[in-house]
């Protein structure tokens, strides 16, 4: 016997999360591979930032801006790569035929990767903080309140490049798949990770603003820097993000409805 | 349900896909209870018009619902109340049977999962491999896990993809046998796209005969066998898709 909602589920949004969970455990490869880029990269900019700290009075006095940088443009990569690897693994197993004839929704769907997408930051991200104050003495939780902004902000916004990015290997199979390996790294240079929007040329400035995790980045620096956390920016990070996300979800739906129309939910393929 | 309110409608469907016509104004109606095959060579439109039933496909013209449900609009409102087999979608491979089982077990909204994953492993002999990784078993193996999952919401209405293909005569038989049974057991209403003739005689109460995306026949085993003056259904169907069948017809 079945009683079925029609409505948004928060059971079948817990199956599928359950079904993330069950392969994340079976695989200790999975496991491995959330935790070991981080930590490279962590390591990496820490040991850069100790020489040039070491060198420039600048950076002695900033301390922790690289290493602040790195682990925050890590949830935003990690958290689209997440959201999006849950997608992935679907197409990977073939699956997806026997969740989209299930009574699963889009929205549901979206939400378990969404939680996903958290469940892998905390595996790879949790150790790899700790690590940064074993190393480097930079702990990332005394941030506080600012680390919360930051986090929401740019957690956000990975969701809604994730977003648009599975729609975009549903509606197109595979050969999309390296979206949503580097659609990120644009953001990299345009969001001023490890630089002041200041830096950029005039017009490509315009283009930073647009953009969410510019204000976060910018904050991070405002807080390390002059000691100062900027509540407005992440207002207006947020603003844009609730833009992002609604038009994200708008995009994948209408991939959604236009792979239907195609019938490359079929067979989704190469 | 009756003829009048069946458990599948399909009524003038079209499906273009950019040029290609996939399927070409077809139209029928299942009763609630009937088991249909629904025979066609390769590229007579059977996926597509099976897919549109499931509402993974809009229709380019024409209308197809399901127990009363306009799948093209409202889909979600009959999946829970159906469900899907083929040897083609598969299940994740890295998730034993029971894991597999209580995903979709969840996702179709069953009152007791672990309860249903018991009886299902039981009348499928799964018992002792439910928590044995899915991509691990025999191919006989993993159709039966794929027909746990079809049968996990005790559906209405179940679509059938060749779900003996691959399969060696004795587990595709004993297959066959399941099915007949849940069907008769269920009353529920079954369609099966399968290349299979012996299995479409055997199962089905009525054909479909698809070419180029339309419907070239629709009748019982028996009336065609009768009509087409053949002994098998294999060999009406080859005469239906080498064309012979009018002229076959006509001298009858």
């Amino acid at each position: 016997m079945t009683t079925q909602s029609i409505a948004f589920s928060p059971r079948r949004v817990a199956a599928m999360v359950l079904r993330y969970w069950y392969l994340l455990r079976s695989s200790w490869a999975r496991l491995i591979d959330l935790v070991y880029w981080p930590t490279v990269q962590m390591l990496m900019w820490g040991f850069l930032q100790l020489y040039i700290g070491e060198n420039a009075s600048f950076f002695a006095r900033a301390s922790g801006i690289f290493i602040g940088a790195v682990l925050l443009w890590d949830i935003l990569f990690r958290g689209q790569l997440g959201f999006a690897l849950s997608f992935l693994e679907e197409m990977y197993a073939r699956n997806l035929g026997n969740l989209m004839m299930s009574p699963l929704r889009p929205t549901e769907f979206i939400a378990a990767m969404m939680i996903m997408s958290l469940v892998r930051l905390a595996i790879g991200m949790v150790p790899v903080s700790l690590l940064a104050i074993a190393f480097f003495g930079f702990n990332l939780y005394s941030l506080g309140l600012a680390l919360a902004a930051f986090f929401a902000n740019l957690i956000l916004t990975s969701w809604a490049v994730g977003i648009f990015v599975s729609g975009l290997v549903l509606r197109n199979g595979l050969g999309a798949e390296t979206f949503a390996w580097s659609i990120m790294f644009l953001f990299l240079p345009l969001t001023c990770v490890y630089y002041p929007v200041a830096v950029l040329p005039p017009f490509l400035q315009y283009v930073a603003w647009a953009l969410a995790p510019t204000y976060v980045f910018e904050g991070m620096r405002a807080l390390l820097i002059d000691h100062v956390f900027r509540v407005d920016l992440m207002w207006q990070a947020f603003a844009l993000n609730v833009v992002f996300m609604a038009a994200a979800i708008v995009a994948y739906l209408r991939l959604v409805d236009s792979a239907r129309r195609q019938g490359s939910l079929l067979a989704p393929g190469e | 349900m009756t003829q009048n309110n069946p458990a599948i409608a399909v009524d003038q469907l079209v499906k273009v896909y950019k040029t290609a016509t996939a399927v070409d104004g077809i139209s029928f109606a299942l009763e609630a209870g009937s088991i249909t095959g629904l025979l066609g060579g390769n590229g007579a439109g059977k996926t597509t018009t099976i897919a549109t039933i499931m509402g993974l496909v809009i229709p380019t013209s024409g209308r197809v619902s399901v127990l009363g449900v306009d799948m093209a609009r409202n889909r979600h409102r009959a999946l829970h109340r159906m469900n899907f087999e083929s040897p083609y979608v598969e299940m994740p491979m890295r998730l034993t049977i029971r894991q597999n089982l209580t995903v979709f077990g969840m996702l179709y909204g069953c009152d007791d999962v672990p309860g249903r994953i018991a009886t299902l492993a039981e009348e499928l002999e799964l018992t002792d491999l439910l928590d044995r990784p899915t991509g691990k078993l025999s191919a006989g193996q993993k159709t039966r896990v794929s027909l746990a999952k079809s049968l996990i919401n005790e559906p209405e209405v179940l679509l059938l993809d060749e779900p003996t293909a691959s399969l060696d005569p004795d587990t595709a038989d004993w297959v066959r046998g399941r099915l007949e049974r849940y069907r008769a057991e269920r009353g529920a209403t079954v369609l099966l796209a399968s290349h299979n003739m012996g299995e479409v005689e055997r199962l089905c109460e009525r054909v479909i005969i698809m070419k180029k995306g339309r419907i070239e026949d629709d009748d019982t085993p028996q009336h065609l066998l009768a009509r087409y003056g053949r002994h098998t259904l294999e060999e009406v169907f080859l005469d239906v898709a080498r064309g012979r069948g009018e002229a076959r017809q006509a001298a009858q």
